[in-house]
This record gives C-alpha cells, sequence and structure tokens, in this order.
C-alpha cells in the first residue's frame, strides 16, 4: 500500500480559516496546526464544518479569509506538495473501468510509466483481477479501493479522507483501517473527518472537534481523544 | 504543453464515454430527426419558401438539441465528484474546458453532418455541391454554440432547478450565432449560392471572443 517514502513528509498550518456561503458561517477562525507525519480526526455533527475544512486543505475551496500553508519538517514551504483525497463519493468514473480510470488520473498529474503505476496499485488493492471490468459493476468496497488507488497514484504526501467508511461493510471499514494504518506508519499526513468511534478512528494521534465552524476541542492524549471521538458520534 | 496533454487526455476520455453509451449523440440525432420532419410538414417542402425557411429551421433545431446535449456535460462530473477529481489532476483547469468543449463540437458536428442528408431530401435543397462550405459554416456555429454553452453549463450545474437554467441562460445568448449561421447557411443553399465571409467573419470573431473569456474567467466556474 506504501511502499517506500517517495515523499518529503508535508505539515499543515491552518490560520485564522473563515467560510462564509452568504451570510453563514461554514467556518470561523479556525487555527490549526498539523505537524508532519500527524494522524488528525475531524469530529463533529453534521454541518459542524469538518468537510469544508478538509476541501480548503485539498485546495477545492477557497477560505473566505485566513489562509492555509504546506510546509516539509525544516519549515520549508512545500504548497506544490501532492494531496490525495477520499471523500464519500468515489471521485472515479462508473462508466470507466478501474484500470481505465487510474491511467486516466495518472496521465493528468503527468506521472511517469502511468500503466506500471496503475498496475501496481490495482494490485495493491487487491483489484488486479477486475482492472477490466467496469466501476459501475463494483460494490460499494470495491469502489472505494479505487478510490483509494487514484488518490496514491501522485505518491501523496498529504492524505485527506472525508467520511471514507460511510457505506462499507464490517470487512470493507477493516481494510480501510489497515490501508491508512499503512499509510500513516509510512509517514504520510493524514486528515480524516469521521463520524463516531471505529477502527479507523483508533489509528488517530489527534482528534480535533469542530462544532458550528469552530474548533471546540483539540487533543493528543488517549483518554481525552477517545472522549472527543464518542462525543462528537453521539 | 501541459495544457495540451491534459486536454488530450480529458478528450479521450470524453469520446470514449460517449461512443461506449452513445446516450448524447442517440438523443440529439433523435430530437432533430423529429423537428426537421414536423417542420417539413407545415409547408409544401418544393416551394421556394423552403429555401427560405430551412436553413433557419435546420439551425433552431441545432440550437435546441445543443442545449439539450450540452446539459449533462459537467452534471455527469457531480455523480461522484469527479469533477474534484480533476480539479486536483490537472495544473491548468482550462484543460477541462477545453476537452468538453471540443468533444461538445465533435457530437454537435457529426449530429448536423448525419442529419444533412435528411434534411437536402425532405427540404428538396442540393447540399453536395456546397458541403465542403457547409461544414465549414457548421463548424465555426457548433463552436460559437459549444464554447459558451460548456461555460454555461458549468454555472447551471451548480445552480438550483438546473435543467431550465442552461436553456434560459444560453439560448439568449446564442441568437447572434443562430442569425449568423443561418444567413451563412442559406447563402449556400440559394440557387446562386455564395459563401457570404462577413457571416463566416463574424461566427470566428464570436467564437475567439468566447474563447478567450472562457480561459482568462473559466478557472472561478468550476469553484464550489
Amino acid at each position: 500500500m506504501t511502499a517506500a517514502a517517495a515523499f518529503s513528509p508535508t505539515g499543515i498550518s491552518f490560520k485564522n480559516i473563515d467560510k462564509r456561503y452568504g451570510g453563514l458561517y461554514a467556518l470561523r477562525r479556525v487555527s490549526l496546526e498539523i505537524a508532519p507525519g500527524e494522524c488528525a480526526v475531524f469530529a463533529g455533527r453534521n454541518g459542524s464544518g469538518k468537510t469544508t475544512l478538509l476541501r480548503i486543505a485539498a485546495r477545492l475551496v477557497r477560505a473566505s479569509s485566513g489562509e492555509v500553508k504546506y510546509q516539509n519538517g525544516k519549515g520549508e514551504d512545500s504548497t506544490g506538495a501532492p494531496i490525495g483525497f477520499v471523500a464519500h463519493a468515489t471521485m472515479v468514473y462508473d462508466e470507466l473501468t478501474a484500470e481505465e480510470n487510474l491511467l486516466l488520473f495518472a496521465r493528468l498529474q503527468g506521472i511517469a510509466e502511468p500503466a506500471m503505476r496503475a498496475e501496481a496499485l490495482l494490485g495493491e488493492v487487491g483489484l488486479l483481477e477486475r482492472r477490466g471490468s467496469q466501476v459501475r459493476t463494483f460494490s460499494r468496497g470495491m469502489r472505494q479501493r479505487v478510490a483509494i488507488a487514484r488518490a496514491l497514484l501522485n505518491q501523496p504526501s498529504v492524505l485527506l479522507f472525508d467520511e471514507p467508511a460511510t457505506g462499507l461493510d464490517p470487512q470493507g471499514i477493516t481494510w480501510l483501517a489497515e490501508s491508512i494504518r499503512q499509510m500513516r506508519d509510512a509517514g504520510r499526513t493524514i486528515l480524516m473527518s469521521l463520524h463516531g468511534e471505529s477502527e479507523i478512528s483508533a489509528l488517530a494521534t489527534r482528534a480535533v472537534r469542530l462544532d458550528a465552524g469552530s474548533v471546540v476541542a483539540d487533543t493528543k492524549t488517549g483518554a481525552s481523544l477517545h472522549s472527543i471521538l464518542t462525543f462528537a458520534g453521539a | 504543453m501541459a495544457l495540451l496533454s491534459n486536454t488530450a487526455v480529458l478528450l479521450g476520455k470524453e469520446l470514449r464515454t460517449e461512443f461506449r453509451s452513445r446516450e448524447l449523440l442517440t438523443t440529439t440525432v433523435v430530437f432533430i430527426l423529429v423537428v426537421v420532419v414536423l417542420f417539413s410538414f407545415t409547408f409544401d417542402p418544393t416551394s421556394s419558401e423552403s429555401r427560405r425557411f430551412g436553413p433557419g429551421l435546420l439551425w433552431l433545431s441545432f440550437l435546441f438539441a445543443a442545449s439539450l446535449m450540452l446539459q449533462p456535460c459537467f452534471l455527469r462530473e457531480q455523480n461522484n465528484d469527479t469533477l474534484s477529481a480533476l480539479r486536483l489532476s490537472v495544473s491548468d483547469p482550462f484543460a477541462i474546458f477545453l476537452a468538453k468543449l471540443i468533444a461538445n463540437t465533435v457530437f454537435l458536428l457529426l449530429t448536423e453532418i448525419l442529419m444533412l442528408p435528411i434534411f437536402a431530401v425532405l427540404y428538396n435543397v442540393h447540399v453536395l455541391p456546397v458541403l465542403a462550405q457547409l461544414v465549414l459554416v457548421f463548424l465555426l456555429g457548433s463552436l460559437g454554440v459549444a464554447i459558451p454553452g460548456t461555460a454555461f453549463s458549468a454555472i447551471s450545474a451548480q445552480a438550483r432547478m438546473r435543467e431550465l437554467m442552461l436553456p434560459l441562460l444560453l439560448l439568449p445568448l446564442l441568437t447572434p450565432v443562430l442569425i449568423a449561421s443561418t444567413e451563412a447557411t442559406a447563402g449556400l443553399l440559394d440557387p446562386n449560392p455564395e459563401l457570404r465571409g462577413a457571416w463566416l467573419g463574424f461566427l470566428a470573431g464570436f467564437d475567439v471572443v468566447f474563447l478567450t473569456a472562457l480561459w482568462l474567467f473559466g478557472e472561478y466556474l468550476l469553484e464550489e
């Protein structure tokens, strides 16, 4: 899943992030320092701002004010660092095969030898035998495997997971948790939004609770981390 | 270079998915066929009137069909949030527009060329002697429809009442393209055919202006 680290660890700094939709605040004065290699979980009720914060980190949404910075372990700017994004929507084309999807995104990202990279990732997510099948014929769990393979194409140093376990069965969640554990152990910076405790949340080294767009709790210690996750899922 | 290679990759994806499903091409061809046949019943197709009204009816049917064809252009990128994946992958977001507008132009042009013989038979006009010039008019006219159409498809995909939004935004804007394309086509279907350069120049100018605007401001249309 992770192979040799072909990336440099990257941290993310959110400074006074506001996001407004009209008069409604989705995020209000969010400031967080995510260290390189950290595995942080954003917890909170629906509408608390988790997804918006992740999409701002992915540069898919522009913050109304404040700034997001990417820095390597030496504190140098690494704004161009590759980012992998996995959401509950699979972000792959149902009409294309698993292999065609990976080849498409590999070529768009300018990856050298895209066919080899796609094949290697399909092997890692256990879909090599179904490489020629259209994604529309896949189960939810298989689609999520394609999504993870797509997110790993460019050897990202930062991985963002927006409720990645939505719709997965227990076996799928176990597989996903193991994959994320390998990514975390390889030194990748991971930000996840989750509902409640699960095998996946157990991987977190830090938990941040959001409520109405603001950070209301932030901890790295075991007992507090547990309480944040259980409270948020309530 | 990255813009061109990204555009080529995305164009390949657009063509592959459409030729695999043939959803857009089938719907558009059937729509234009129905309109052209119904109009041919409303007046005597052997009269000289058909040469006067035929090009206008033809372009009107192309325009309505295009608004149907352009609707799913960005809408189907929302099903699995693939637009986000594209935005994370391309170095220049204009490549997304460029690939889509080229694909839309190709689909529209294919439909028009397929419908031309049927139009010629039903409206009793000779198209073979001016076929090359007609294809040029179709190309410039189709680009004129596809460029703003692709941009408005991106806008309407994020709006409420999106099915109504696209034709409401697009059709008034495309009135100059409708007039210029109709006039250029009418000139070619005349008993003494002539290529009306002024209308072709107008179409080319329209295409360049809107392509430039899309290049400059397209990125903002993709933002959430």
